[in-house]
């Protein structure tokens, strides 16, 4: 406790074992990373099944909530890939609502904010990219492989639109995951370094008190940020899954 | 002493890390990953970057994720889709009804108007029928007051030409008398035939 760099940024991202568990010579211990998997699972359905248990015909503000969520993710993903991408809507809305609940637990202090583990984010982009992938070959077979190939381009080019297409495809999963995991991570850290310039300033007296006035306004205003930021993120995601999705129920260009 | 303890541990699982599998670096790195205040000078004890962590919170995702799904695609999902669908419906319902009324609406003031122009031309033909008897009627009494009057006239006529006639008679005799007595008076004699022809010549 007594070292100088006590206000660390990088530790609200350590995971802690709670449980300790071995299966088949894989380490799968319940964290405190896994601890709030499961706080997101509850408190995102906890919300859901309360603000739809009356069903009411004029809903109150909490079935508002859930129905304008609701009608949100069902028009972004009806934009994007129209009517026979609407057999994804469960994936889309969970995906959605779990990255928008995780994102905004993180922002209470002492939560772990599971979304800012690259792993964690990486496996909700498999999901989506392993739906496109084997829902476009089961739908379409090889033509599925036209996604690579955009029609209208010279012959001579389309070696290189087609390596073109593969590599963006490839990437895919990874700007998917790392563009959440990147926002998640870079904010809290930036809270975090905010933060701690308040604490260490006012303890040089009258004069740091007077300071850390500065990084205390950045502090508040960058948790507004992160709130929007949270909600963004959630967005961007299920409108990237969407329009992924798209490429699956319509490969041709 | 305890900080320098920790950092050895440390050490030691991120050059493991570095090299290769998950599988060999396991009980060492859980030391490791346990130490709270360790400054992150290691680039592999960054935690996101962890990857004995990985299987760990790959299941931990998975089966929290799964639940997730499986619960909104069945209990959720169906359940607003439901209040929606209802509402759409209702609201059409509505609409329809209040259509429905409007046209109601339309008709019964249409109704009520019609029935207003009969009521109006009914009460202006009896008004005229009234009006029409009441004049007949008085014609006739006038009519009949007016024969009434005429024939009264007509009478009292006939009784005032009579009582002339009467007194004209009597005016001939009267005269017819006189004159015979002033003839008598001047001495002379005269004839009674002569003296009423005489008079009937002045009278007539």
């Amino acid at each position: 406790m007594a070292t100088p760099d006590k206000v660390d940024p990088i530790h609200q991202f350590h995971i802690n074992k709670l449980v300790d568990l071995h299966v088949g010579g894989f380490d799968v211990s319940f964290t405190n990373s896994a601890l709030f998997m499961v706080v997101t699972l509850v408190v995102a359905s906890a919300f859901l099944l309360l603000a739809t248990s009356s069903r009411a015909l004029i809903p109150s503000r909490l079935q508002s909530v859930a129905e304008m969520s609701y009608e949100f993710v069902a028009n972004m993903l009806r934009d994007a890939a129209g009517k026979q991408g609407m057999k994804f809507f469960p994936l889309v809305f969970s995906l959605f609502m779990f990255v928008l609940v995780a994102n905004l637990l993180g922002m209470f202090p002492y939560f772990y904010t599971v979304t800012s583990q690259i792993i964690v984010t990486f496996f909700l982009a498999m999901v989506v990219i392993l739906t496109v992938v084997v829902y476009g070959f089961y739908k379409h077979g090889l033509h599925f492989l036209k996604l690579f190939v955009p029609s209208g381009v010279p012959a001579i080019l389309l070696p290189l639109v087609v390596a073109i297409e593969i590599i963006s495809f490839l990437s895919r999963p990874i700007s998917l995951s790392v563009r959440l995991f990147a926002n998640m991570l870079a904010g809290h850290i930036t809270l975090k370094v905010f933060s701690g310039f308040v604490v260490s300033l006012s303890a040089l007296g009258t004069v740091g008190i007077a300071g850390a006035v500065l990084p205390l306004g950045m502090a508040v205003a960058l948790t507004g940020l992160e709130f929007l930021v949270a909600f963004l993120q959630a967005y961007v995601f299920a409108v990237l899954t969407c329009m992924y999705l798209n490429d699956a129920v319509h490969p041709g260009h | 002493m305890l900080v320098t303890d920790a950092y050895g541990q440390e050490s030691a699982p991120a050059a493991d890390g570095g090299q290769g599998g998950e599988a060999p670096a396991d009980a060492g790195h859980v030391a490791g990953t346990e130490v709270p205040h360790e400054g992150g000078h290691g680039e592999a004890s960054f935690p996101p970057f962890d990857s004995t962590t990985f299987p760990s919170q790959i299941l931990w995702i998975a089966i929290t994720f799964g639940l997730f799904y499986m619960f909104l695609k069945r209990v959720i999902m169906p359940r607003l889709g439901g209040i929606l669908e209802v509402r759409e419906a209702r609201i059409a319902q509505d609409i329809d009804q209040a259509n429905k009324m409007k046209g109601d609406a339309d008709a019964a003031v249409a109704a009520y108007e019609q029935e207003l122009a009969a009521a109006r031309a009914n009460a202006n033909t009896i008004g005229q029928k009234a009006s029409d008897d009441a004049k007949a009627e008085a014609d006739a009494k006038r009519k009949s007051i007016e024969a009434g009057l005429g024939q009264k006239l007509a009478e009292a006529e006939a009784r005032v030409a009579k009582i002339k006639d009467a007194a004209m008679q009597d005016v001939g005799s009267i005269a017819e008398e006189t004159a015979a007595a002033i003839v008598a008076a001047l001495g002379g004699k005269s004839a009674k035939a002569d003296v009423a022809a005489a008079v009937k010549s002045v009278r007539s």
